[in-house]
């Protein structure tokens, strides 16, 4: 008895420690996207290179494709931005911008001067396709399935590790689905 | 402590932020609008800056979302409808009172939880404590203190 009540202090301590360690691996920015397995949100946005022409995630239904949200003012989104040139480089997959916020002109010299990974870019200058699909933090990236759902979301800039074991796989995964 | 507070008080009016949000001009059809988009950005999270409601919070994204918020009610949605639209969007963490389901469950009964271990660990430590204090001294230990005390005497003179 006399033993057990020296060690119960330690043991809660332990306990504390043990939670606080993994709270600290956690990232608070993180937040689970209510919109995984539903349909993806809806937009009709001018294209970047092509105002004339408008862009709507509709017209993606049938394949397999990435919705990263990018602006020239975002910082990681430079560090983002040869990851994804990568991508596009070696992997078949359909990449899409979303053009967040960001003045046009900024936005085109902007991918001059880094490259174009994008087959296009949405331009949403208002942020309104942004509220739609709600995106909080820049860079933020989505895949959807050939049914037009959003089946991952991932916040913050993605990196090469990310690509090899998150992105490419289920894309090879979605791919194969009807 | 004094000292500090005066300090602490002093951080808060060189924060810019205070008089940026209080500048915002909103016109509203009626006061119950207004008193209504006033309740809503104090019950919405602002996703930015996770420990600021849309209120407070003066980052784009809140800018953005107090606009839309404004903009439902003054189309006519009720205060339910906005909610559920930024629900949609940003989940749960968007409200500042989650509902209470599955997966809020430990949010909201979790700090009743401690509570009741911590009131069982004192009730136990006092008890215990009683105990120690109450036994009385034995005849044994009565004759030992006595001489123990006389053993004593002469020394102290």
């Amino acid at each position: 008895m006399k033993l057990n009540r020296a060690v119960l202090p330690l043991l809660a301590f332990i306990v504390l420690v043990v939670f606080l360690a993994i709270g600290l691996t956690k990232d608070p920015r993180k937040l689970p996207s209510p919109f995984i397995g539903k349909t993806a949100p809806e937009f009709n946005l001018p294209i970047l290179h092509k105002m004339e022409e408008n862009f709507s995630p509709k017209l993606m239904l049938g394949k397999v494709w990435i919705l990263n949200v990018w602006a020239s003012w975002c910082v990681s989104c430079r560090a983002e931005h040869q990851v994804l040139n990568n991508l596009v480089k070696y992997h078949q997959v359909n990449l899409v911008g979303l053009n967040y916020k960001d003045d046009i002109n900024d936005a085109r010299r902007w991918l001059s001067r880094y490259g174009d990974p994008y087959q296009l870019s949405a331009s949403d200058v208002d942020g309104i396709a942004g509220i739609e699909w709600g995106v909080y933090g820049v860079p933020e990236t989505f895949i959807m399935d050939k049914k037009g759902a959003v089946r991952l979301k991932h916040t913050g800039p993605v990196t090469n590790k990310d690509i090899k074991e998150k992105i490419v796989p289920l894309i090879k995964k979605l791919e194969n689905e009807s | 402590m004094k000292s500090i507070m005066i300090i602490l008080s002093l951080f808060c009016f060189l924060n810019p932020n205070i008089y940026a949000a209080a500048v915002e001009m909103k016109k509203f059809e009626s006061d119950l609008h207004e008193q209504r988009y006033k309740n809503l950005i104090d019950e919405l999270r602002c996703l930015v800056c996770q420990n600021q409601n849309l209120a407070d919070s003066n980052s784009e994204l809140a800018q953005d979302l107090r606009n839309k918020v404004y903009k439902m009610i003054n189309d006519g949605q009720s205060d339910q409808e906005v909610m559920d639209f930024m629900v949609t969007r940003y989940g749960d963490f968007v409200l500042y009172r989650p509902p209470f389901k599955a997966s809020t469950f430990l949010l909201w009964i979790g700090p009743f939880i401690i509570l009741i271990i911590g009131l069982l660990v004192l009730v136990n430590f006092i008890r215990h404590r009683k105990r120690n204090v109450i036994t009385a001294l034995s005849n044994n230990e009565k004759e030992k203190l006595k001489q123990l005390l006389n053993d004593n005497k002469g020394k102290f003179k």
